[in-house]
């Protein structure tokens, strides 16, 4: 097969699909992020417990939801409950996973989905923390999603709406957030990084085929730690994409989007 | 962390007590015609929450009507909102808000014109999370002046807060208190109620019945009315008791063009025509005028938007039928 049997929606989601073991909980919203989910209940976790902050709790998604708080994030939910219940079980430490995207985030996680520019008068306005500060500050591994830019990987981030691990080692426990949570991995459209340092900085994991480490270095506005030993993504598999093109996303909501 | 954002919508929980003290437990028919329950509970002093998340169960009719009689409210909380309180912004004049999200319809994008009322500086925003703002109802439903979160901390979005760091007396632990928030009115959509206010909810709560509790005044608007018998014979169905409630307002399709679960699903055509005009002021202003200011109530706008035929498709697509799809 040649290297254009996928595009870097499917990439994204595949790779993200296979982070969840069987069992686990996951706060999730809307796009990649439920796309992925949905992939792994299919194929890897079908016991996976998916919370919509609305609060739909535990449905079979049918297909990709649309809003938050629409009737697949309830199809066949076994609770429907509220706001404060979903995020009081990420508090209680119930929730392995949450799973965000984000406007910029620099090299400790820390995510803006607030502003451009200053906050009382913004170039840009974006729709806020949403359920997103919540999911970070309390559930114990944070997954984030997005486009990989110079750009959008910045140290300058204009605001952190979201927690990463603030300004480094023990940031989180001495602002008051709860012990042993931060964020886990970030898959982009050219490679898949995580934190697993003392430092608790951005390393790079693996590279997505076709992508070489400088790519990545290029498009990432501070510096990453690199190890000599950077593996190469699984590319997604024939199994994954069926599912993914035929049962998750057949009208293309997410997988039919440009990665950037 | 020292924070910086406004105090919005909160009260001594002891000058609360007085207030709920003095309002009527009575059974009482509390039913209103639509722009009846507009003129009389709503007051330009009044923080405004809204029932619903966004796009789903939101009292669409309730607003529109707040808006053709140019009722401008105060302020309002930003949560889980979207189209609901783009309608808010509609009639201008908010200086300040509490917001946890807005201005966005999630994943179909943004309506220009209404972010622009923030880009320039014209309003001010208390930042929060979701969360946030559910515990801050909750704190006021509980009849306290805080809680205690383990949100926000650390960031910005606590910095841009109204919350403050406490130390817990018992485990040493710093936790943020979040203020208690008690609106002046609420307006919620429900699937079904009776005269005297008693409703019922399916599906998702999202922060209905908190935000009932904290409200000082708390309109119904409802798909149908049921007898009491109804909430008699099942009194586990009463999301929302009648003794919080002050109007009820019978609207069949009011949360139209969002969904109503297990009703109709909202009508993403509509969204998409609604974000297309917010692209520029004068489409804009053309678009709210055919579809709210000139029309004669809201079976007009649905009418407009496709009607019955239109409410026949989203109900098929809500319940799934097969041979409907978006």
């Amino acid at each position: 097969m040649n290297e254009k049997y996928y595009n870097e929606m499917e990439l994204m989601i595949c790779a993200a699909a296979r982070i969840f073991e069987d069992g686990v909980s996951v706060s999730v919203g809307t796009g990649v992020p439920c796309a992925a989910v949905m992939l792994s209940q299919k194929l890897y976790a079908p016991n996976i417990l998916i919370l919509f902050e609305a609060g739909g709790i535990a449905p079979l998604l049918p297909s990709m939801p649309i809003s938050v708080g629409d009737k697949n994030t309830m199809y066949k939910a076994l609770q429907t409950t509220s706001v404060s219940d979903a995020m009081e079980m990420n508090q209680r430490g119930l929730v392995d996973y949450c799973f965000l995207g984000g406007a910029q985030i620099d090299m400790y996680g820390n995510l803006n989905s607030t502003i451009i520019g200053s906050h009382d008068n913004p170039k840009v306005r974006f729709p806020g923390s949403g359920g997103a500060n919540d999911f970070a500050s309390s559930a114990w591994r944070t997954i984030i999603v997005s486009p990989h830019s110079s750009r959008r990987f910045t140290n300058n981030i204009d605001f952190i709406t979201t927690p990463g691990y603030l300004k480094g080692p023990n940031a989180r426990e001495e602002a008051g957030l709860p012990q042993g949570t931060g964020p886990y991995k970030i898959i982009t459209n050219l490679a898949v990084m995580n934190f697993d340092n003392d430092e608790r900085r951005m390393a790079l994991e693996s590279v997505h085929p076709g992508v070489s480490i400088d790519d990545v270095v290029k498009n990432t506005g501070f510096e990453l730690l690199i190890d000599e030993h950077i593996k190469q993504t699984e590319p997604p598999g024939e199994d994954e994409l069926k599912i993914l093109r035929n049962e998750v996303d057949p009208y293309r909501v997410v997988i039919g989007k440009k990665a950037q | 962390m020292d924070t910086i954002g406004e105090l919005l919508g909160y009260e001594d929980p002891d000058k609360m007590r007085g207030f709920f003290r003095k309002k009527s437990k009575k059974l009482e028919n509390k039913i209103k015609k639509l722009p009846d329950a507009v003129s009389e509970f709503v007051a330009e002093s009044d923080y405004m929450a809204i029932g619903g998340f966004g796009l789903v169960r939101i009292p669409t009719a309730f607003l529109h009507e707040v808006i053709k009689q140019q009722k401008k409210v105060a302020t309002c909380a930003f949560f889980t909102s979207n189209y609901d309180t783009d309608l808010v912004l509609i009639n201008g004049m908010m200086k300040s808000v509490d917001m946890s999200y807005g201005i966005a319809l999630e994943a179909l994008g943004s309506p220009k014109v209404l972010r622009k009322y923030f880009e320039n500086g014209g309003i001010k925003v208390t930042e929060w999370s979701n969360g946030a703002l559910a515990w801050r109802y909750k704190a006021a439903a509980m009849g306290l002046s805080f809680l205690p979160v383990r949100s926000m901390l650390g960031t910005d979005t606590e910095r841009y807060s109204a919350a403050k760091e406490i130390i817990c007396p018992f485990s040493g632990k710093k936790y943020l208190a979040v203020p208690a928030l008690y609106p002046d009115i609420a307006v919620i959509h429900v699937h079904e109620a009776d005269m005297y206010g008693n409703a019922h909810i399916k599906g998702v709560l999202v922060a209905d019945v908190d935000i009932a509790k904290a409200a000082k005044k708390v309109i119904i608007t409802t798909e149908r009315m049921v007898d009491t018998e109804y909430f008699r014979n099942n009194p586990q169905n009463t999301t929302i008791p009648f003794y919080l409630v002050d109007a009820v307002v019978e609207i069949p399709y009011g949360s139209y063009p969002a969904e109503m679960p297990y009703e109709y699903l909202f009508d993403i055509d509509y969204f998409k025509r609604f974000l297309q005009a917010a692209e520029s002021d004068e489409t804009f202003d053309r678009f709210i005028k055919e579809n709210i200011y000139e029309c004669k109530d809201f079976y007009e706008f649905i009418s407009l938007n496709g009607g019955v035929e239109r409410i026949k498709e989203l109900r098929n697509l809500e319940l799934g039928l097969k041979g409907s799809s978006l």
